[in-house]
């Protein structure tokens, strides 16, 4: 073990005696300059492109920008006309028919499938890896293949499979009752392989003694997965959860290029409604309303998550 | 020796042996269907006569194969050019955020200035921040940068930059490099190495498997980014195939069409399979570190 030793204390000149005891110059001499040097990149990148524009979000959300006059503060206005637009609540609404089905179809598929992955014995790799497939292809290409997927004639691809058992054809993305679910099915089957890979790593964490342990007892193997395998993944499925939330309220791609919000707003989300307020009107958009709106979002999902981690807290300790 | 939820006496039963292989199975079939099935029909699709794909979606080839639906995407439709600026941004973007996070993480975690822990927690912050508050802000930030004269729309550099100011990047990198032994940098300051050189010689060659990582996220981010290069990037001739694709459906034939995404699914698909271990290790690492 190295020890940590303190430095020689430095010889102090006469010159800058009296002073304090850091100076400029003893700084740069033990090696702050070439520090800062390093953190310059990081400083430049974060400064410019993260920490000054989430400020100025802030600023935004009371002003009136444009491109051509200086900002103007206007107070709560930006705020008072978004939670005044009907749009506003069925965006929120669609956004939240979207995450509860995001939650149905895609929150237990990774897990029972992940469960049973961990379990086989031959070709591991071809399974984690067929799995992973959905995640590496690109999300446009995806959803732009599935869109031809969903045709909504009877020699559509979905509709000829779901003919060959006698069922259909089906008007997917065509009808607002179903759009909104063939839109969620596409995001699944993009993003479950990811969560399948995270639950597999925490499986082989999962401590084997404890299934001796409940052997010895005589346990089933429902009883096993039951009471020693999900309890030990039991902070990995709270995180998946609210990241889950989390993501899923920011969807933006699915409904801007499968349905671009239609039909009949069926599919508007938040997000879709935060691009249409900046960036529909070629002629320059209402920045204040849109960053007013996406603060709002923000604040939300940090109070939920706040909330959920204080619930959580005591029993995700495990 | 290593066992899962079914013991070794489990697997000798020949009931729960049948039922544990039967559920691999059905399981594995499935995986192929979902996983693969979408894939191999937009392989088949790319070189498959607009009519056949209409008609009889699930047919192979009734009336034979199409090859030149490849070149003519490739070619005529200039998918090689939205090919080669997808390719320049995800290069550029992968080197900002390479040397964005190497060296914030030498500084943080080898140098260990005094304001160094502030500084950790005013980037972390910004995990915790949804990208969506950053939208409009930094959309105007580029069309009205800072220190420079010129609006940075129609320019890589709009996407190379912002690419950099990704903290989850530091914060695995910082790690890394805080669990390197520091020993080693100790012996190499004895033997008079500055900390240009020790960053050079000692940390960077000691991080390969971390920057893997990195390189694999910024890659893959890059080849997905939908929305802001769509924003900042409005001139057609540097778009990439991302943002292109959904604009070239509305005027290229089907057949031509799906060759042209097949195309763009090759390199991911290509990468994935060449670094698979690597893939996976980086996602199971992404959902450990976001907790």
């Amino acid at each position: 073990m190295v020890t940590e030793t303190r430095p020689a204390p430095l010889v102090v000149s006469p010159r800058i005696q009296g002073r304090s005891r850091r100076t400029p110059l003893t700084w740069a001499r033990g090696g702050g300059l070439s520090t800062l040097v390093f953190l310059l990149p990081l400083l430049l990148v974060f400064g410019i492109f993260s920490w000054i524009p989430i400020g100025r979000a802030v600023l935004m959300s009371f002003q009136e920008t444009n491109l051509v006059t200086p900002s103007t503060f206007v107070g709560l206005q930006n705020f008072k006309d978004v939670l005044a637009d009907p749009l506003l609540w069925t965006a929120v609404k669609n956004t939240l028919y979207f995450a509860l089905l995001a939650l149905l179809f895609g929150y237990p598929v990774p897990l029972v499938a992940a469960v049973v992955m961990s379990e086989v014995r031959r070709f591991k790799g071809l399974y984690s890896a067929l799995a992973y497939l959905p995640v590496v292809i690109p999300p446009v290409v995806a959803v732009l293949l599935w869109k031809f997927f969903y045709d909504a004639g009877p020699t559509g691809v979905f509709n000829t499979i779901l003919g060959t058992v006698g069922l259909g054809p089906v008007s997917w993305l065509q009808d607002s009752g179903s759009a909104m679910p063939a839109l969620v099915l596409e995001a699944t089957w993009a993003a479950a392989g990811g969560t399948v890979i995270i639950y597999l790593a925490a499986l082989t964490g999962v401590s084997t003694d404890l299934y001796e342990a409940a052997e010895i007892d005589r346990a089933s193997i429902w009883r096993k997965i039951w009471h020693v395998t999900l309890p030990q993944l039991r902070g990995v499925l709270l995180i998946t959860f609210i990241l889950q939330i989390v993501g899923t309220s920011q969807v933006f791609l699915e409904p801007f290029l499968f349905t671009g919000g239609g039909p009949a707003n069926s599919t508007t989300t938040i997000l879709l409604l935060i691009y249409d307020y900046a960036f529909a009107n070629s002629l320059g958009g209402e920045y204040g309303a849109a960053t007013a709106l996406s603060i709002m979002l923000a604040v939300v999902l940090g109070i939920l998550s706040a909330i959920y981690f204080r619930l959580t807290r005591s029993w995700s300790k495990s | 020796m290593s066992r899962g939820i079914l013991s070794g006496s489990d697997w000798r039963r020949p009931r729960i042996r049948r039922t544990a292989l039967g559920v691999h199975g059905v399981l594995l079939l499935a995986l192929f269907a979902v996983g693969l099935g979408p894939m191999l029909w937009l392989a088949k699709a790319a070189v498959t006569p607009t009519q056949d794909t209409l008609r009889a979606p699930l047919a192979l080839w009734p009336n034979g194969i199409d090859w030149a639906n490849l070149s003519t995407a490739w070619s005529r439709v200039e998918i090689d050019k939205y090919f080669l600026n997808t390719v320049i941004l995800a290069g550029g973007s992968w080197f900002v955020q390479l040397l964005v996070a190497t060296t914030a993480g030498f500084a943080l975690s080898v140098l260990r200035p005094r304001y160094g822990k502030l500084l950790t927690g005013v980037v972390l912050a910004t995990l915790f921040v949804p990208s969506v508050v950053l939208l409009v802000p930094l959309y105007l930030t580029v069309v009205d940068p800072p220190l420079l004269k010129a609006s940075l729309i129609n320019s890589f550099w709009a996407v190379w930059l912002p690419a950099g100011a990704n903290a989850f990047n530091i914060l695995i990198v910082q790690r890394f490099f805080a669990n390197l032994p520091r020993e080693v940098f100790e012996a190499a300051r004895v033997d008079g190495a500055g900390p240009f050189r020790l960053f050079w010689s000692v940390v960077l060659p000691m991080s390969r498997p971390i920057l893997g990582v990195v390189s694999v996220f910024a890659v893959i981010a890059a080849w997905k980014d939908f929305l802001w290069p769509l924003l900042v990037l409005p001139d057609p001739d540097l778009q990439p195939l991302s943002v292109r694709l959904p604009a070239l459906q509305k005027f290229v034939e089907l057949d031509v069409f799906l060759a042209a995404l097949a195309i763009s699914t090759v390199i991911p698909v290509a990468l994935f399979l060449v670094f698979q271990r690597l893939f996976l290790k980086s996602g199971a690492l992404g959902g450990a570190v976001k907790g």
